[in-house]
């Protein structure tokens, strides 16, 4: 792809795109381009990032139209030789101001959806008495392992059309934690987890579109896991087990 | 949050658990959805079969005058399209027009039985 020799970049800030020229550099990230716009250009400007290099999630946006981590995403990836970039907030949050998304109705979600590791053979909080002997190879271990590594930067959740169509719905990485603990055999909440994913809210929402599986930083498939929730919420109801 | 938390409480203390709206009417959709996988395609083989030779209304109620296989097999196909299509278009409802709710959940399972009744109607019209 031929290389623009400046970037027209296109910031909404809130009622309105802005657009800045930007100088393009070789190996220049998204991230680049907003810090130098906010540094060079125009001190007012809101973003947020941390760690710049894939850790912490929280530069994520909406880079011409799709939700990105702005540190991990090169212009040239994403730019035409027009040199056009188009930046949002992330998409299914409130704004704070400019390129910040609120993200506390996502993280909400993770409550309602009870992510929380909930010990089985031990009081709440309390260390048991002894190590659980967990098999890595076992398949519900594998089952977790497979979306443990979420890192909740809300880049499904903005990408996700059943949060746009529902605001209630826990939306994708919410129930990815939920299946991650329904897999955990240390784990005692289960029951009520499973009636906290179920419904229209929950799982039994999702179309299975997979964009959260598209578009996951870290490659994980909370589409497989909102499955085996359905899945395993579909027996139970069946057979009475709830 | 804090409803979260209570209903979290409520749950461990062994009361009755918070209702889900539409678990059990997603369970019957799929369940109907496997019953119309098998029942479309005996309609579309019944179909093509019927249909060598020409088709007639006599040869339709020869077949299922008095036949209580057949019968039972369109009052099953009946009632699981009628409710299918029904949670269907609940689904879309919500999802399009923010239609939602109990009184709208009840509603469209009148509906999807009211179309099941019209099926099962015309399939005893054809058995007696």
């Amino acid at each position: 792809m031929a290389e623009p020799a400046s970037l027209k970049v296109s910031v909404w800030r809130g009622d309105a795109f802005q657009r800045y020229e930007v100088p393009a550099g070789t190996n220049q990230t998204v991230l680049d381009v907003v810090t130098h716009i906010q540094r060079e250009i125009d001190p007012s400007l809101a973003y947020r990032f941390a760690c710049r290099v894939g850790m912490c999630g929280s530069c994520a946006m909406t880079v011409n139209g799709r939700a990105r981590w702005t540190c991990r995403t090169h212009v040239k990836r994403v730019v035409g030789e027009d040199g056009a970039l188009e930046l949002r907030p992330l998409a299914n949050l409130p704004v704070i101001r400019d390129l910040a998304a609120d993200l506390t109705p996502f993280f909400e979600k993770w409550q309602r959806a009870r992510g929380t590791f909930q010990p089985k053979d031990a009081a709440e909080g309390a260390v048991p008495e002894d190590f659980a002997v967990v098999p890595p190879a076992s398949k519900a271990r594998r089952e977790a392992d497979a979306g443990i590594e979420c890192i909740g930067c809300g880049v499904c959740y903005a990408s996700c059309d059943v949060v746009a169509w529902n605001s209630d719905y826990l939306g994708p990485a919410a129930m990815n934690r939920a299946w991650t603990l329904v897999n955990d055999v240390r784990d005692g909440g289960r029951a009520e987890r499973l009636d906290a994913v179920a419904g229209d809210a929950g799982c039994h929402s999702c179309h299975s579109t997979q964009s959260c599986t598209e578009r996951c930083p870290k490659n994980l498939d909370p589409s497989s896991a909102i499955a085996g929730l359905k899945r395993t919420l579909f027996w139970d109801t069946l057979l009475g087990r709830r | 949050m804090s409803d979260a938390s209570t209903k979290g409480d409520a749950m461990r203390a062994g009361r009755p658990r918070p209702a889900t709206p539409g678990v059990h009417l997603w369970v019957v959709q799929r369940v109907t959805a496997m019953l119309l996988g098998i029942a479309v395609v005996v309609h579309l083989v019944t179909i093509v079969t019927a249909v060598r030779g020409g088709l007639t209304a006599r040869e339709i109620l020869d077949r299922t005058q008095g036949n209580e296989a057949w019968l039972l097999f369109y009052v099953v196909f009946a009632l699981a399209a009628g409710l299918h299509g029904a949670i269907g278009l609940r689904n879309i409802a919500a999802e399009t027009i923010g239609l939602r709710g109990r009184g709208a959940d009840l509603a469209w399972l009148g509906i999807g039985l009211l179309m099941a009744a019209f099926g099962i109607r015309a399939a005893i019209g054809l058995y007696a």
